[in-house]
Order: C-alpha cells, then sequence, then structure tokens
C-alpha cells in the first residue's frame, strides 16, 4: 500500500447508517455486519437507542455502522424515531452525519418499506438499499427484478440475508466500491426537502411494484389458519393462559436438577473450606460471606434460564404482538395504550430495558404511565426470592395438573399485573385525565424462532447474572460480611446470650429498622436483608443467607438457608415477605432510569413513594390477615 | 363508509383519511398515511378482538395491524365489487 493509499484509509474512518421500517431485520444486519450482539425479536420497537459497531470491508477498510431505531417515515412521532432523523441529519450532539445511508428492506413488503426508501432518497445522501429476508421472499415464491430496482429508485441494490453466515457479503462488497466512489465527491449536505405525502409516495410505489414485481408471490406473508386460532377471541385467550401456565411451572419442574447439582457444589466447597482452613475471620468470609451469600444467589441460575428461554422464544416467533391484541380491551380499560404491552412484558426480564422500550409510544402522559407501572411487573431479579420463600414454604403437592408452586408463582406474577393495572388507572383517572389513545400495532408474520438467537440470548442472560452475581452482589456480600461482623461481641460473651451478630454494625441497624418492620412481621435479619437489596433485589437473598449463617450457632448452614428460614419464620412473616417482594420499591437503577428518562427527579421520587406506601401496605394486610386466619 | 362498519373478514379500498372524533388530532391521521393507509390500498379487515369490538386486525396492503375503533372510525373505505 502506498503512503497516499495509507492516509486515505486512516484519515477518517466513514461511517454507514443502517435505516429502515421497524421489524425489517436491520439489528440482525448489524449484528451480522459488526459481530455485536444486540436484542434482535420479532416486533416492531425493539431498537430504541441508535447503536454503533466497527465493520471490515473485504480489503481490510474499517466503517463505523450505526443500528437506528426503525422508522415508518421521516417524520417522527415517538421519541425512538426522533433519535432516527437526528442521526441521519446530523443534528444529534457530537456525532458526525453518517456518509452513506443503507435502507434495509424486508423483501416480502416491499409495498411498504418502498415509501421509506423513497422518502430516504429525496435527501440527496449517498444510498445503497439491502433487500434483507431474500430467503422468506423466495420461499413465499416472490420473484423480484433487483436490477430494475435498482434502475428505478437510482442507487445499487443488494440482497441480504441477516440471520444467515456470509448473508451480507454482496452488501460489503457494494460498501466497498460505494465508498470507494465516495473518495473523489465533497460530502453532500442533506438537502432541505419538503415532507413527501404518502399517497404521492405510494403512487410511485405501485409503479415501481408493477416493474419489478409484475406477478404476485405464490403465498402471502401471513399464516391466516394459524392467526384464526391464535387471535381467536375464545380460543387465543386460552392459549396465552395455557402458554404463561406452562412458564411458570416450567420455571419450578425443570429447574430441580440443575439446582440441586449447583447447590451440592457449593456445599462442597464450603464443607471443603471449613476442612482446610484454621477457625479464623478469612475462613468466615469465605464460608458466611462468599459461599453463602454469592453460592445462595447463583442456585437460581436455572430458573431464570428457563424463564428467559420462554420469554425468548415468544419474543422470536412473533407471537407477542398477537397477545397485546387478545390484550388491548383490558389495557385500554385501565387508560394505557396498546403500545404499553411490549415495553411492560421486557420487565418480566427487567425494569430498565421495559422502561426504556417505552420510548416507542409517543403520548407523553401514556409514557409516563407505563414507565410508573413498569416496576410493578415481576422483574426476574425477583424470581430468586419468590423461588426461595415458595420453596420453604409452600408444600410440594399437585392440584390436579398443576404443582402448588407453581401455581403460588404463577399467583404472585398476577398481583404484580393487577396491581400495576390498578395504579395505571389511578394515574390516568385521577392525575392526568387524560383521554384516548392510539394502537397502530404491526402484528408481523410468524417467524420459527432461530436456535442460534435463541443459544446467543441465553448466553447473554447467564453472562449478565453472572457478571452481576461476581460483580456487585459478591463485593455486596463482602461489605455485608464485614458489617455483620464487627464489632464482635464484648468479652466475656457466652453463645447462650444470642448470636455474635447482635453486637456488629448490621446487628444493631437491623434492630433499629425492625421498629419499621415489625408491624408488618419482618424480624431483624430480614430487615438487614433488605437494605443491600436496593442495589440488586437478588442480593436480599444472598443477604439473608449470609446473616443467617453468621448467627448460626451451627455452621453448616451455609448451603441450606430454606431450611433453616422453614423453621424459624411463621408463615404470616413469610407471606408478608413475599407481598413486600411484589411491590419491592428498593431497586436503586431502575429509579436511576426513570430519572434518565423522565429528565426529571420527580418521577422516581414519586415512583419510589408509591411503591413503598403499597409495599408496606401490602405486607400489613398481609401479615394481619394470616395471623388473624391462624397460620 | 367507515372501515370499522366492514364484517369480519370483508375485502375493500382505502378511499381517504379523516378526522373522524375530535379526540384524533392530526399527528395519528398522518400516521396512518405513513402506515400505509392511502386512497387506493387495498385492506381487509380480518377479525376483531375479544368482545368482538376492539382491536381491529386490519392488513392493509402486505401489512397486518391492530386498531382500535376510533382510529378504524377515521378511514373511508369502498367495498371491492364482485
Amino acid at each position: 500500500m502506498t503512503l497516499e493509499q495509507y492516509s486515505l484509509a486512516t484519515a477518517a474512518i466513514k461511517k454507514i447508517a443502517l435505516v429502515g421500517n421497524p421489524n425489517c431485520g436491520k439489528t440482525a444486519l448489524f449484528n451480522l455486519l459488526t459481530g455485536a450482539r444486540q436484542k434482535v425479536a420479532n416486533y416492531a420497537g425493539v431498537t430504541v437507542e441508535r447503536k454503533v459497531g466497527t465493520a471490515h470491508l473485504p480489503q481490510g477498510q474499517s466503517i463505523s455502522v450505526v443500528d437506528l431505531p426503525g422508522t415508518y417515515s421521516l417524520s417522527p412521532a415517538t421519541p425512538d424515531e426522533q433519535v432516527t432523523l437526528d442521526v441521519i441529519e446530523g443534528k444529534r450532539a457530537g456525532e458526525d452525519a453518517p456518509d452513506v445511508l443503507v435502507a434495509v428492506v424486508d423483501a416480502t413488503n416491499l409495498r411498504m418499506n418502498l415509501r421509506l426508501v423513497l422518502e430516504l432518497k429525496r435527501l440527496g445522501k449517498p444510498m445503497l438499499v439491502a433487500v434483507n429476508m431474500a430467503d422468506v421472499a423466495r420461499q413465499q415464491g416472490l420473484k423480484l427484478d433487483l436490477p430494475r430496482l435498482a434502475l428505478e429508485l437510482g442507487c445499487p441494490v443488494v440482497e441480504t440475508v441477516a440471520i444467515k453466515q456470509g448473508g451480507h457479503t454482496a452488501l460489503l462488497a457494494q460498501l466497498e466500491t460505494t465508498l470507494a466512489a465516495l473518495q473523489e465527491l465533497p460530502p453532500t449536505p442533506v438537502a432541505q426537502i419538503d415532507a413527501a405525502s404518502p399517497a404521492e409516495l405510494q403512487r410511485e410505489v405501485r409503479r415501481i411494484l408493477a416493474l419489478v414485481a409484475p406477478l404476485a408471490p405464490a403465498k402471502g406473508r401471513f399464516q391466516y389458519r394459524l392467526d384464526a386460532l391464535v387471535m381467536h377471541p375464545v380460543w387465543g385467550l386460552l392459549i396465552l393462559a395455557a402458554v404463561l401456565f406452562l412458564i411458570f411451572q416450567a420455571v419450578f419442574s425443570w429447574a430441580n436438577l440443575p439446582m440441586d447439582a449447583i447447590k451440592n457444589v457449593m456445599s462442597a466447597v464450603g464443607d471443603w473450606t471449613l476442612a482446610h482452613m484454621d477457625e479464623g475471620p478469612l475462613r468466615s468470609l469465605l464460608v458466611d460471606g462468599v459461599i453463602a451469600g454469592v453460592g445462595g444467589v447463583l442456585v437460581f441460575l436455572p430458573q431464570i434460564l428457563i424463564l428467559f428461554f420462554f420469554i425468548l422464544l415468544l419474543e422470536d416467533s412473533g407471537y407477542l404482538p398477537r397477545a397485546a391484541f387478545l390484550l388491548d380491551n383490558l389495557m385500554g380499560k385501565v387508560g394505557l395504550s396498546g403500545r404499553a404491552f411490549i415495553p411492560l412484558l421486557s420487565s418480566f426480564a427487567c425494569a430498565i430495558p421495559g422502561i426504556m422500550a417505552t420510548r416507542t409510544i409517543a403520548n407523553w402522559k401514556d409514557r409516563l404511565a407505563t414507565i410508573m407501572v413498569a416496576p410493578l411487573m415481576t422483574c426476574s431479579a425477583r424470581l430468586p426470592v419468590y423461588a426461595l420463600l415458595i420453596g420453604a414454604f409452600v408444600p410440594e403437592r399437585d392440584i390436579g395438573w398443576f404443582s402448588l408452586r407453581g401455581l403460588t408463582l404463577f399467583g404472585l406474577y398476577v398481583a404484580g399485573v393487577v396491581s400495576a393495572m390498578g395504579v395505571a388507572w389511578v394515574f390516568k383517572r385521577v392525575w392526568m385525565k387524560s383521554s384516548y389513545q392510539p394502537l397502530m400495532l404491526e402484528l408481523p408474520p410468524y417467524r420459527v424462532p432461530s436456535l442460534r438467537n435463541l443459544g446467543l440470548g441465553l448466553w447473554e442472560r447467564a453472562r449478565i447474572f453472572l457478571r452481576r452475581v461476581g460483580g456487585i452482589i459478591f463485593a455486596l456480600m463482602v461489605i455485608l460480611w464485614f458489617l455483620s461482623t464487627f464489632p464482635g461481641p464484648p468479652a466475656g460473651w457466652e453463645p447462650s446470650q444470642g448470636p455474635a451478630i447482635q453486637y456488629s454494625l448490621a446487628g444493631i441497624l437491623g434492630h433499629a429498622l425492625q421498629w419499621v418492620f415489625a408491624p408488618i412481621g419482618f424480624n431483624w435479619q430480614i430487615s438487614i436483608a433488605l437494605v443491600p437489596g436496593m442495589a440488586a433485589r437478588e442480593v436480599a437473598v444472598g443477604a439473608l443467607g449470609t446473616v443467617y449463617a453468621l448467627s448460626a450457632a451451627d455452621k453448616s448452614v451455609a448451603d441450606a438457608l430454606s431450611p433453616v428460614i422453614a423453621q424459624g419464620w411463621s408463615l404470616a412473616t413469610a407471606y408478608s415477605l413475599l407481598a413486600w417482594f411484589v411491590f419491592a420499591p428498593q431497586c436503586l437503577s431502575t429509579l436511576a432510569v426513570v430519572r434518565r428518562e423522565t429528565n426529571s427527579w420527580r418521577y422516581p421520587v414519586l415512583m419510589a413513594t408509591y411503591l413503598f406506601a403499597l409495599a408496606y401496605a401490602a405486607s400489613f394486610v398481609t401479615y394481619r390477615v394470616t395471623l388473624w386466619l391462624g397460620a | 363508509m367507515l372501515l370499522s362498519q366492514l364484517p369480519n373478514g370483508a375485502h375493500a379500498f382505502v378511499s381517504g383519511v379523516f378526522a373522524g372524533s375530535a379526540d384524533v388530532g392530526a399527528a395519528t391521521l398522518q400516521r396512518l398515511g405513513e402506515l400505509g393507509f392511502i386512497e387506493g390500498e387495498p385492506v381487509q379487515l380480518l377479525r376483531r378482538g375479544p368482545g368482538g369490538r376492539e382491536p381491529l386486525a386490519v392488513q392493509v396492503g402486505e401489512t397486518l395491524f391492530a386498531l382500535r375503533l376510533l382510529e378504524a372510525n377515521c378511514i373511508n373505505v369502498r367495498l371491492t365489487e364482485i
């Protein structure tokens, strides 16, 4: 390479942006180009923020690739679409406009996708078109004359299959050509254009389609017979209920084996440490702090993966928007937009992506109401708490086809949903007084879930969980162990006077907090565990493990928290704690995201307050009623 | 006739979009156009949600959308002649 060529290659990294309608496969293409692992799913609005990665062209040049939220047009209606327009026009602070636009279109729906392409064309920027899902189009018997399309559009057109290894070869080659041609031209400013009316654009689309795809495809895009069943007013709802039931059953019944294996490993590691180390603070830190605390959380990995297996499967298949269709009446009655369904469903994984996903809701008040109720959807961090308590207090018994434990878990999730509906109703009717909200939700064709996508998604989840366990949870456990160990008991202390932890900082704090929590049946151990639980809800379980390991006279409880609390707590206390975690106001990261998304402290403060009040009230009622019933 | 008045399964063509109610603003109408509810486009009302009123599953062109009744009341259609 000559010096001149070298300086050209390194002078400025060229930037391309992927633009297109929602759900046409931009993110899958982005992942293929850059090797990234952004989440993809079969519904509109998965990407709500722009993502940047690097791709390498066949001759070694590196380019920067931007993945943008999907948009139906260049007149943005929602915050995520605004992001797309700002990036294309170079209006986003600290970011140059892309050099080349790659208009990604769904080959099976050119009728809609080409409108946006024509709009982009009018911007006058260098552009090329990637006809994605070309394989699906062929399967449907759709014949596209791509050279003709390139001629009509006046820009290069390539075929891509974003879900197949190497499905982007043609795109890379074309990018190389386009970028090389670009070197000779000065960068083009975005042309100031008047918005084209959709009717005008559609006339042009019809003209192009008549030339490019003159024959109707053998098969349509939709599986009408499947939809007739899945979206049926009665059968559809039954299927939805059955699917949800199956998920909660599976979380309990499939996880036993791997969970026992993890427990056994943990207890073996604990015993080994006990046997091979001298009695002392370091041994206690390892056994009571690390193994009891971290191990106590790690045990729940299989259950979390099972839950995500189903969530990913549902996301990829295209079922979720159908479920939103079935439940829209209910959502409308409490004043939520039907579009709130998918953000709320994401919140079952974690409220943070759920709250980010509310960017697909156009109306601000509507979006705010959705953000406010998102933490009531039972996030996966609460699963360990539920699973621990259910495992300890709900007997293993079958009711008909269902296990009592699965039913209880299902009930807790339902309790979260019902209270979210109630809170949304109050927010909208009393506080916001807002009326009608539009739905306009796209129902994509079904797709067979991709195994690769499923595997990657699960791996990603496992990594996130293990990183949390190894990072924040581990750190908190160590801090908690120090707080629970020092200061030690005074001289002349006998074990008969009560456990040594009572004299420690955590013990003192727990006893102080008990003034607040005794009316709802929490003992001082629970009160301590709730404090680190603010950083991550699962930590509450680990914290209980550490606190109980340290307060037990017998040092071997490290691996078995469940029987200890089953003996030590009353049923009323256990139910009360379950009720507390349905609302569980303590998650600092959620509050931080709410602050960022609403740009105000007002809403996170309001959220924390109302959640705390509801949690306390629910626990109080649960505790008192259970006591009154004589349990 | 209005899109919302079509029986389940009926085919028609869009003849126009208008503000069918005071609650529907210009932004909603604009969006309906961008989604493909454009004069001359073929539509089919596939089915209605539980309860038989809303939402409506409507295929316009090659795309399937769920609409609430108020949006569907803003779309004029003419039936396909048989």
